[in-house]
């Protein structure tokens, strides 16, 4: 059998930019922060009181029975999916060939402290029953395997920030291997509650700019302390190539390559070496079989904290070498704050868009760009990609060491 | 404390329909929880809960089995209240 090439047909999104891929898109471009002071009383009580919360209440694009059945990141997966799935043309297909892997990096959390605080005032005998579909990582996938009825397997990869782009990267193998025509793929996080952001600021991961949120994520200034934590999710859907032509689906662009390491350093700081990174675009360019000449832009993982940007962009020069000058580098988390395992999916689907459209989304707030970063990174403005056959990757890390990078080209 | 039928048919259309976001016009005597009224098993929970939170009653678990119609629910609970 010829090898089983992959593309993208479908994408949805629900991101602190917007309610869909369209508004999120248009946002981007003009270089707008979703990042906003949080209006709950907590907030108040720790170091971090700002964060990017969606722009579009899951109240307002599903029902309140449905929504009150779903953790927050599952309703999430299901809005997201629901745009990809109709943007792919709501394929009529063998729903054994099709699958779903949507990643969390945390899952339910909010569902299980909420059912905790609901034990402890009130007794087991109150606490939901839907309280362990709700909280189980791997929820938003089922949910939505659910809706579509998919057979070919349903799965979650977890690797904290890294979990987005390797549930993608599963799919895409997941397609190659037969065993599925099509996959939703992508990744959701849900996790701005009091408890989980006291521990991300006592491991100081977290800006601290109370006085100017919108400010406060700012990946390659020299003033950056930390990053702000973002929610929503991106999907996208994938098709093998000749299954997508042969029911006239859009194609929006291959997925031609992942490369996966772990670096095997340390629980939570980065290799400052960035071999693992390294390593990946390596191996995800040899899986694709492009060279470091074709890749005309990268979406960094580039969170705004002080080590991490630095290290990224480090392994990013040492891998393209002189490559990395024709390589347009953009943040977008400092637009949509950080996602965690949402992460590595939305910025996939900015880089689908990145290709369609030939734009590099901006990085705003960078006032004083580290002199430390020494790749070209796409500042205020977006910036015109080459006409012709171009490349992109997206890289994406993981506390725990994980390193995933993925190779999405012009069709 | 006895508690009327009518009273307690209108309670459980309201608990219903917060679960299931089935409208209370159409939950009648005769609706099977499953078929009509898409309360699945984890939802059945929450109507009973609330049930014994509102009514005062006590539904254990065994019983909850032959609840199968609304009908079958109002009558147990009226009974449960006597």
């Amino acid at each position: 059998m010829s090898a089983r090439r992959v593309v993208v047909t479908g994408l949805g999104a629900t991101t602190p930019l917007g309610g869909d891929v369209a508004t999120t898109w248009s946002a981007l471009l003009a270089g707008t922060s979703g990042v906003r002071l949080l209006s709950e009383e907590w907030a108040q009580t720790i170091p971090v009181r700002f964060a990017a919360r969606v722009a579009v209440e899951p109240s307002e694009q599903m029902e309140r029975v449905e929504m009150r059945r779903l953790d927050r990141s599952e309703q999430f997966a299901v809005i997201a999916s629901r745009e990809a799935w109709k943007d792919a043309g709501s394929p009529e297909m063998d729903k054994e060939r099709l699958g779903v892997v949507i990643a969390s990096g945390i899952g339910g959390v909010t569902t299980m402290l909420d059912q905790y605080d609901i034990l402890r005032e009130k007794g087991a005998r109150l606490v939901s029953p839907h309280t362990v579909p709700m909280l189980m990582p791997n929820g938003p996938a089922a949910n939505v395997g659910l809706e579509l009825q998919a057979k070919a397997g349903v799965h979650t990869p977890v690797s904290a920030c890294a979990s987005g782009a390797e549930a993608i990267g599963y799919a895409l193998e997941m397609i190659r291997n037969n065993r599925a025509d099509v996959v939703v793929s992508g990744g959701v996080e849900a996790a701005i509650h009091v408890m989980p952001m006291s521990g991300f600021a006592a491991m100081k991961a977290l800006s601290t700019r109370n006085d100017d949120p919108a400010r406060a994520s700012r990946p390659y200034d020299l003033n950056r302390d930390g990053f702000v934590l973002g929610e929503g999710g991106g999907v996208l859907v994938l098709e093998e190539y000749e299954h997508a032509r042969a029911r006239g689906a859009k194609i929006y662009c291959e997925l031609v390559g992942q490369g996966l390491t772990s670096d095997g350093y340390h629980i939570a700081a980065p290799d400052p070496d960035g071999a693992g990174v390294q390593r990946a675009i390596k191996f995800a360019l040899r899986d694709a079989g492009l060279s470091t000449k074709d890749i005309v832009h990268l979406n960094a993982h580039a969170t705004s904290t002080p080590a991490g940007d630095v290290a990224e962009a480090n392994a990013l020069r040492a891998a393209l070498g002189d490559d990395a000058d024709h390589v347009a580098v953009s943040a977008t988390k400092s637009m949509t704050g950080h996602l965690l395992g949402g992460a590595g999916a939305i910025e996939s689907v900015f880089i689908v868009k990145s290709l369609q459209d030939r734009l590099a989304p901006p990085s705003i707030n960078i006032d004083d760009l580290d002199p430390a970063v020494t790749i070209d990174v796409v500042r205020d403005k977006p910036r015109a990609l080459p006409a012709g056959d171009i490349a992109a990757l997206n890289d994406s890390f993981g506390f725990g060491g994980h390193n995933v990078v993925l190779v999405f080209k012009s069709i | 404390m006895a508690l009327a039928q009518a009273d307690v048919l209108a309670g459980l259309k309201e608990i219903v329909e917060e679960v299931a976001g089935i409208p209370a016009a159409s939950i009648e005597l005769d609706k099977n929880f499953t078929d009509d009224l898409e309360v699945d098993s984890l939802s059945m929970v929450e109507v009973v809960v609330a049930a014994e939170e509102r009514f005062g009653v006590k539904i254990p678990d065994e019983a909850v089995t032959d609840l199968v119609t609304v009908g079958d629910a109002v009558n147990f609970i009226v009974n449960a209240a006597k």
